[in-house]
């Protein structure tokens, strides 16, 4: 009886080392998975508020005085008026008339200033090489490291000297008023350059232009009885509304992702001052924002938002008159259609 | 008296006064192009910079961390990294308080800072993203962990910017499992590999000895089902990725394929073939008992549950073309729903639940498409020689598959990659793999 036991013991036990060493796994070399990440979360609040590191507070404060420093040294910038673009290219159709009435008024500036060009390629740089010049320098142009406010101050110097010796070989007078022109925008700030240049190529016509456009915009302002209905009625004209919505088109980043199949629709309400200025928004379902399960909503919400804080778009080119009529809009912002659903 | 004043107070009432109704503008149109995004580096201290440097052989953490952030977002083709060169601010100064004009002039609108840092060994990667137009800070986290695992924490951070910008889920802390491929096309061997979705970190879990085709994951993705051979014959495995255990499912007397797990886990699916008929059956992974599903006398496989389980999509001959069919995971109710030209195969139900993608093949042409659950509103997203294997992200934005290039007579010049569409079937990229690819599956977010 003892002994079958034993046998039956020392087989079974056998039998368990030899399974348990054939089983393939015991071989395998597992794969190692990476670890775990465990996850804080920071407190967010409403405004940014962060206060400042003290290291970092120093040389912010340090950059500021810089920044003062740069500027104290260079003529005050000038005061430029940003133009729209529909007013920039109706002045190109303006100088295209003005060439055609008198084609001697434009191209003898313009030949002489090619001529000067000639005679010496770096006394009059073209607007736009200047504009390359000056984008080139723009990445440099950062009031933030030390060096590089050294670095742009040098090659200002440098290229002044020898302008000025440039200019002295020029005898027309005009040649010598577009010259001048040219030395005193170099001293602006390298900021400002980019619009002054632009505004130098046109300078002559601006003021023109300007009366010509006021003309225009009292005509158009002086509205029929039909338009005047029109407006008691749907607020504003029709291409009033359109001009409006073309210009939040192009500002509005619909965020790619959402879902096309559900309805999303964010209503915003905005108060604007009379040249366009947005000074408040309201979004009308603000409570929806922070419901669980609305996260499209919200995405789209901040969406419409930043397109009314995009400095693209705002201030908005509202109408000259009826400012009581369109200073508190309702903007519906649905993205439906351009997601393909709708 | 009394009726002057209501005299007066009816005059009052009744003169047209001068008002304005609310003027409403309907903004139906926008901007499609990707968000513009600064992703700035990283920044660190002179003391977590030498230590990390020591510990991981990488000279800027900090930078190659944003690198992950940055290619991730360009790749979803949802945003518009803005090149770095470009940025004003330093990266230490912008992490505690951005300069919101300074990034707005590079037409940034949103940013992305962050910080590392070394602390008692572990690395502690911190983030912020910022609504540059809005001026506020729109989100904060920060993550600790390994610091080899350094590229899942750009991976997170990703799915963390991504859901917060576009409202849902991100896919970029996953994993694709894929058929890795060599040698000639007559001779190819073939491994199962698994890799991050970025194509870094692959990893070899077979040695290549026998075929191995359809790898899926399971919903914690720990373990794959796939189809490999048993005694000469086709049968389905389950692998643990952890222990590396892996067993035949089920013990049928014929050809099993076409395996996926339920969205339970709880549940394998597959085909089972012989004597010509092919039905699809499911196995209980906590009993075993095995279930028959259809019993049509047709080719009936490439099953696939919707994501709450209810439904089952598969592709089926039953009607003399194979077709794509709709029943309840019992069996009952069959519905085909395909009903274009062409063969309909592979069908995967997206884990939104809303669309089902497909391979299509028509006129000598492959394509992969969606269409919804109810077979309308059917897409075509790409098209081509030869590709097949539709596998979705986890928020069923993005579909990976696998595409063949033509061989020539003498077999050579063949090759097959992995590709990614997204819904829109304009990002269409290619993945980068180590070797050739097929049969791709998308893990469900490693980190949720």
């Amino acid at each position: 009886m003892h002994r079958s036991i034993v046998i039956s013991f020392g087989f079974h036990t056998v039998m368990i080392i030899l399974t348990v060493l054939s089983l393939p796994f015991l071989s395998k070399k597992p794969v190692d998975l990476s670890p775990l990440i465990s996850i804080d979360l920071i407190q967010i609040s409403d405004i940014t508020n962060i206060p400042f590191a003290p290291k970092a507070k120093k040389i912010i404060e340090k950059i500021k005085k810089e920044k003062e420093k740069l500027v104290s040294e260079q003529a005050p910038p000038k005061k430029v008026k940003k133009e729209n673009p529909k007013s920039v290219s109706s002045l190109d159709d303006k100088m295209k008339k003005i060439q055609t009435e008198n084609p001697k008024a434009v191209s003898s500036l313009d030949d002489k200033v090619k001529k000067i060009q000639a005679e010496n390629p770096k006394a009059v740089p073209s607007p736009d090489q200047k504009l390359n010049k000056i984008e080139e320098k723009k990445a440099e142009a950062i009031p933030l490291p030390k060096k590089k406010i050294e670095k742009i101050k040098m090659t200002e110097e440098k290229k002044q000297n020898p302008e000025k010796e440039d200019i002295k070989k020029v005898e027309i007078t005009e040649e010598k008023k577009l010259v001048k022109k040219d030395t005193k925008v170099k001293q602006v700030s390298e900021f400002e350059k980019k619009e002054m240049f632009d505004l130098n190529k046109i300078a002559a016509l601006i003021d023109k232009s300007k009366e010509e456009m006021a003309e225009t915009i009292k005509k158009t302002n002086k509205l029929t009885q039909s338009q005047d209905k029109n407006m008691n009625i749907s607020g504003l004209t029709l291409s009033e509304e359109d001009a409006l919505k073309a210009q939040i088109f192009g500002c509005w980043s619909i965020p790619l992702g959402l879902p096309y199949n559900e309805s999303l629709l964010v209503k915003i309400k905005l108060k604007l001052k009379p040249d366009g200025t947005v000074t408040k928004t309201e979004i009308l379902d603000h409570a929806r924002m922070n419901k669980p399960g609305q996260a499209f909503y919200k995405v789209l919400a901040e969406s419409a938002l930043r397109a009314l804080r995009n400095t693209d778009c705002i201030p908005l080119e509202v109408p000259t008159t009826g400012y009581e009529r369109w200073k508190d809009l309702q903007l519906n912002f649905d993205a439906r259609e351009m997601l393909g659903g709708g | 008296m009394k009726k002057i004043k209501y005299l007066i107070f009816l005059l009052f009432i009744t003169i047209p006064t001068k008002s304005f109704s609310l003027i409403e503008v309907d903004i139906t149109r926008g901007n499609l192009t990707p968000l513009p995004v600064a992703v700035s580096p990283l920044s660190y201290n002179q003391k977590s910079k030498l230590a990390l440097e020591k510990v991981l052989k990488i000279e800027d953490l900090g930078a190659e961390i944003s690198k992950v952030v940055e290619n991730n977002l360009k790749k979803s083709g949802l945003f518009n990294p803005l090149i770095k060169d470009a940025f004003l601010q330093k990266p230490d100064i912008a992490h505690l308080k951005p300069r919101f004009e300074d990034w707005a002039l590079i037409k940034a609108q949103a940013l992305i800072t962050g910080k590392v840092d070394l602390q008692d060994e572990k690395l502690r990667v911190e983030f912020r993203l910022w609504d540059v137009l809005a001026g506020k800070e729109m989100l904060a986290l920060a993550f600790t962990t390994v610091p080899k695992n350094w590229r899942r924490v750009g991976h997170i951070i990703t799915d963390k910017v991504y859901e917060r910008l576009t409202g849902e889920k991100g896919y970029f802390d996953t994993r694709i499992i894929y058929v890795s491929e060599k040698g000639p096309k007559t001779k190819r061997i073939k491994k199962l590999a698994i890799m991050d979705q970025d194509g870094f970190n692959t990893k070899y879990l077979t040695l290549g000895n026998e075929l191995v085709l359809t790898p899926r994951f399971n919903p914690t993705n720990q373990m794959i089902t796939y189809l490999s051979y048993f005694r000469n014959l086709p049968r389905v495995y389950i692998l643990d990725i952890e222990t590396g255990i892996q067993e035949v499912v089920g013990d049928f007397a014929g050809m099993t394929f076409a395996p996926r797990f339920s969205p339970d886990g709880k549940k394998i699916i597959m085909s089972f073939a012989k004597d010509g008929n092919s039905d699809i059956w499911t196995m209980d992974l906590e009993n075993r008992i095995i279930k028959k599903i259809t019993t049509h006398p047709s080719i009936d496989t490439s099953p696939s549950y919707s994501p709450d389980g209810k439904y089952i999509t598969f592709n089926s001959d039953r009607s003399g073309y194979q077709q794509i069919y709709v029943m309840k995971s019992d069996g009952s109710k069959v519905k085909r729903i395909s009903f274009g030209n062409g063969l309909y195969g592979t069908p995967v139900w997206s884990p939104r639940g809303d669309l089902i993608a497909f391979t299509k093949l028509h006129k000598g042409k492959f394509y992969i498409g969606v269409m919804r659950t109810d077979g309308k509103g059917e897409r075509l997203l790409t098209e081509n020689y030869y590709q097949e294997a539709p596998s979705w992200s986890p928020n069923g934005r993005v579909i990976i598959f696998y595409r063949e290039t033509k061989s020539d007579h003498q077999g050579e010049g063949f090759s097959a990659k992995l590709w990614s569409i997204d819904l829109t079937g304009y990002n269409e990229r290619m993945v980068e793999t180590e070797t050739d690819a097929s049969d791709p599956s998308w893990s469900s977010l490693l980190s949720n």
